[in-house]
């Protein structure tokens, strides 16, 4: 079989996935190029934190706490937390992909939700192998292919309430945490920490109502 | 360095040493059952929380505006299982519409 067939998705299943959740996810990267460039990012400050940062919910967040006026230490933190599933996921891919040197540091950068997502739904190593780089190297094409788009798109647009900009970053969030919801207490502590937030926001510096709301976390997950 | 570059960096670094330590740390570091839980609720915590914010507030003050309306049609649309671009859209319309027309 040449390398034409085994590349092309219509006759292997995994390339298929893989590509066309690459090509999806990369679409929402006009989303968060848009909420970059609204939260007064530049063009190049919203396409780097896509280029270096590369993991959606920390990014939003990043753009989402600095647009509020929150200090960049609460930024950061959020946005730590927030990636620290991607160490998870690592745990999980090393012993499958085996790589050392620079090739752990690329596969590292492109751990994330997806590619790892589409691995573990394979069936064999090299299937998982193959599912995680497509994946990984596809969204992050896509991503920022579609992060500078929608930051570009944006800076075109004066007041981000015209075209329901203020909106849409809410919305994206509401997104991200929905398919995470999956029993009665998560709903509950979804809730809580909404209600914390919106209570402390009058109160303490922008930022710390969000990042704060891992104590409820903490509460919650301490006993079974 | 302006707060938003320090934000773009130090975030982008913490990002990539949670990736990378994933991949060189032995399993057993990181793999136990209460840490585990904690971790499955951070996101939901942090990211609720940004939806409230996000929705309601404006600066420091709590305010009921079209965004609140734009949300609402996202989690209709979430419901019903639409596909994330349509709910950032739909909410984008919704709240445009209010704006623009009221």
């Amino acid at each position: 079989m040449s390398i034409n067939n085994r590349l092309d998705p219509r006759r292997n299943p995994v390339d298929r996935t893989a590509i066309s959740v690459a090509f999806t996810v990369g679409l929402y990267g006009a989303a968060f190029g848009a909420a970059g460039v609204t939260a007064g990012f530049s063009v190049l400050q919203t396409c780097l934190l896509s280029l270096l940062l590369f993991s959606g919910a920390s990014q939003f967040a990043v753009v989402g706490i600095m647009g509020a006026g929150g200090a960049a230490i609460s930024a950061i933190a959020t946005a730590t937390l927030l990636g620290f599933r991607n160490a998870l996921y690592g745990l999980q891919m090393a012993p499958i992909l085996k790589v050392t040197g620079i090739k752990r540091v690329l596969s590292a950068q492109i751990t994330i939700d997806e590619s790892t997502a589409v691995a573990t739904l394979q069936n064999t190593d090299a299937d998982r192998k193959r599912g995680f780089y497509i994946t990984g190297i596809g969204v992050y094409v896509f991503w920022n292919l579609f992060t500078f788009l929608g930051a570009l798109g944006a800076s075109a647009i004066g007041n981000p309430s015209v075209w329901g900009l203020d909106a849409a970053v809410p919305a994206a969030f509401c997104g991200l945490v929905w398919p995470r919801l999956k029993n009665k207490t998560q709903f509950i502590v979804s809730a809580l920490a909404i209600s914390w937030a919106l209570i402390l926001t009058p109160l303490a510096p922008a930022g710390v109502p969000i990042i704060t709301t891992v104590l409820l976390a903490v509460i919650f997950g301490w006993k079974k | 360095m302006t707060p938003i570059w320090i934000a773009v960096l130090g975030a982008s670094t913490t990002a990539f040493l949670n990736k990378f330590i994933g991949h060189s740390v032995p399993e057993r570091w990181l793999n136990k059952p209460r840490f585990m839980r904690i971790n499955t609720l951070v996101p939901i915590v942090l990211l609720s929380a940004l939806v409230g914010v996000q929705t309601f507030a404006h600066k420091k003050e709590l305010v009921i505006d079209q965004r609140v309306a734009g949300v609402g049609v996202a989690l209709v649309l979430l419901k019903f299982k639409a596909p994330f671009p349509v709910v950032v859209i739909g909410a984008a319309i919704t709240s445009a519409a209010i704006y623009n027309w009221f």
